[in-house]
């Protein structure tokens, strides 16, 4: 198998398959030639959304205790849970690229790997549980549809997978706020409240605009990334502005309308300092994500290491009997 | 005998005793979510976590209905303080470590699973069912919480000591499960329920069994922590009510 | 590092008469560990009736740079499919 240093024709040959591939609109599988560049992309950005689902079930996961009905309460524990499955899914397509899931968290506890930002920002009343669902997950759902034609395998199925499971947790937030705007007065502003608070961060969700983003380019030309950052967001305030009116609710952009020759709603500029501050690592919460990851990891270790050396133990004494077996 | 306990009024004390428990014991292993060892064990529990809190909705739900009064399960779990609850100590302890978690869900298990059995003989159609879609999940429980005991119990030094220790702890609220109340005579008597103290054996055996495997010893209690079912709880109860209570309580009358 | 657990790849029968079917991997320690942890994670909307959980490392599998000359091959030997095969419209079913 080629690796890195190999001969240079070689490798150019194989580049040209590859590039050749990528074009037919092939996937590319673990066990393939691949670019090193490719590789390191792919990890990067894969395991940056694995951590973001793993991270993700804080904000969420501070509401599980305090769901306000039994039933709100199982929903809430079961859309938080998915959120554990689909970061596992995707921490097992980034180790088909060659590197342990231990490895990505001491990427992750050392700062060296990012999260989304979108889980910086605290869950202040029930009513963020609407909210997150319906806005955090509807955008999230936005860049996980294009995911699943990336041009990695195993990325593009664990995608697959996760859509599929996804689909209950943006219904199941709007249905949240739907109730609350049925409610009392409070609940309607407790609803108005959450949407005020998390939707310039939900906009902020799908990266930098297209002429700022360092790793766009190269990524739509390997068709890991389908759509453009822009795009994409300009797809989600599409299909959010028409859901927040059933709700009957107001988006807090003054500046957004309808424009009729774009075919799209036209929306006010977004802070880009605030969303750099909260990737930088100055957002409300970073620091809070982090101590409770940390903490959980740490605590975790003399389970994960009495496991297997009991596995260890068990399948040394396995091996004992078969051989007493033999000698009898 | 009491002879002012109704079999009706036996009946709701039973389906609120039993939904106590399985959502105090559901609510606790909640906390553990984002919180596991491992990716795999944060979904393990919450699976678990998501079968008590919906075995609690069923049997609240019988509750209410058998009281007649229009309650929902939500005003059983919601509107009800610390002294109204009537699960067992065992089911509020703090979660601890992971170690501390399995040895009081372990424990729970082995009563619980041996009570559900009984159960799917009971002449009250609703208790039979419930227990018969109860079973198969808390079977599951079992058989989580017994491998984690052997594997951590006979996993390191370290380990050892930490399930030992758990144990220790929590051995004292062990007694209460196989006490027998009026409510329970009642039942009895009317083949509705059985009586607790008929299950210990069975439960105790596999105790025992487990924790031989588990290289950990049975602790010696002289005295055990009783008082749950009339609603003399620890203090940690009213801890977990007040958060898990705090919004319906902050916003009365309201729909969520 | 002592504490890492092995990868396992897992197999679901979504029902009765269907293969298993490869789904993805987790971590676990030791094979009852495995089981357990497919089951969790990946039947929690009832997708199975039957697990199999195969650890990675026991797995061998074809190199992609044989790809063609162990799959090629069997490209040019149509008459192994019916469709190589003239019959007359008379014969319907066969």
């Amino acid at each position: 198998m080629p690796v890195e240093g190999s001969n240079k024709t070689d490798n150019q040959d194989f580049m040209k398959i590859f590039d050749a591939r990528i074009e037919r609109d092939e996937k590319v599988e673990p066990k393939d030639w691949m670019p090193d560049a490719y590789r390191k992309t792919l990890i990067r950005q894969i395991s940056q959304h694995a951590h973001s689902e793993v991270i993700g079930m804080q904000p969420e996961g501070n509401w599980i205790l305090r769901a306000p009905s039994l039933r709100r309460k199982v929903a809430l524990l079961a859309k938080v849970q998915d959120e554990a499955g689909h970061g596992l899914y995707l921490y097992s397509a980034a180790e088909t690229l060659g590197i342990e899931r231990d490895e990505l968290y001491q990427q992750l506890l050392d700062g060296k790997a990012k999260y989304s930002s979108i889980f910086n920002y605290p869950t202040l009343t029930w009513a963020d549980m609407g909210a997150v669902g319906w806005l955090v997950d509807g955008a999230a759902i936005m860049n996980q549809v294009m995911l699943t034609r990336t041009s990695y395998g195993p990325y593009a199925r664990a995608m697959v997978r996760i859509c599929k499971e996804e689909s209950f947790h943006q219904r199941q937030g709007y249905e949240i706020l739907l109730h609350l705007v049925k409610g009392s007065e409070a609940q309607k502003d407790m609803a108005q409240d959450a949407l005020n608070r998390w939707w310039w961060p939900s906009l902020m969700m799908f990266g930098p605009t297209d002429s700022e983003s360092t790793h766009s380019e190269q990524s739509m030309a390997w068709k890991i990334k389908r759509k453009s950052n822009d795009e994409l967001r300009q797809a989600f305030v599409d299909a959010t502005v028409p859901q927040a009116e059933v709700l009957g609710l107001t988006i807090p952009d003054p500046d957004l309308k309808w424009n009729e020759e774009r075919g799209h709603y036209d929306f006010g500029p977004i802070d880009w300092d605030e969303f750099w501050q909260v990737v930088k690592g100055d957002g409300p919460c970073n620091r809070e994500r982090m101590a409770h990851y940390t903490k959980a990891y740490e605590e975790g270790a003399w389970v994960r290491e009495a496991a297997m050396a009991y596995a260890e133990k068990k399948q040394k004494r396995r091996e004992a009997a078969k051989s007493d077996l033999q000698v009898a | 005998m009491d002879n002012s306990l109704s079999p009706n009024q036996a009946l709701f004390n039973f389906a609120l005793h039993m939904g106590d428990n399985t959502l105090i014991a559901g609510h606790r292993l909640s906390e553990w979510t984002s919180q596991g060892p491992a990716l795999e064990q944060d979904i393990a529990i919450t699976n678990i976590a998501l079968d008590l809190v919906g075995q609690a909705r069923s049997w609240l739900s019988l509750a209410g209905e058998l009281e007649g009064k229009g309650r929902s399960e939500d005003d059983l779990a919601y509107l009800r303080s610390d002294r109204e609850y009537t699960n067992f100590l065992l089911c509020e302890q703090p979660n601890g470590d992971w170690g501390m978690t399995i040895v009081r869900q372990f424990l729970f298990d082995c009563y619980h699973f041996e009570l559900l059995n009984a159960l799917l003989d009971s002449k009250h159609e609703q208790i039979a069912a419930i227990a018969a879609k109860s079973l198969k999940e808390v079977t599951y429980h079992l058989r989580y919480s017994s491998e984690w005991m052997i594997r951590l119990g006979d996993g390191t030094p370290e380990s050892h000591k930490r399930m030992q220790n758990g144990l220790d702890e929590r051995w004292r609220f062990l007694g209460e499960l196989f006490e027998d109340t009026e409510t329970d005579k009642v039942l009895a008597e009317a083949e509705l329920s059985v009586l607790p103290s008929s299950l210990e054996e069975a439960a105790m055996n596999r105790i025992e069994a487990v924790l031989k495997e588990a290289t950990l010893s049975q602790p010696e209690v002289k005295h055990f922590q009783t008082g749950g079912r009339k609603g003399i709880h620890s203090e940690y109860l009213g801890h977990l009510l007040a958060v898990m209570q705090s919004v319906p309580r902050a916003y009365p009358g309201q729909s969520w | 590092m002592k504490n890492n657990w092995p990868i396992w790849e897992v197999f679901i029968r979504s029902k009765n008469g269907l293969s298993h079917k490869h789904v993805g991997s987790l971590h676990a320690a030791d094979a009852e560990m495995a089981i357990e942890n497919a089951r969790d994670v990946y039947t929690r909307r009832t997708e199975g009736v039957s697990l199999w959980v195969v650890e990675s490392k026991n797995i061998t599998a074809s190199a992609p740079t044989d790809a063609d000359a162990l799959f090629e091959p069997a490209a040019n030997k149509i008459y192994r499919h019916p469709t190589f095969y003239n019959l007359p419209d008379e014969v319907k079913h066969m």
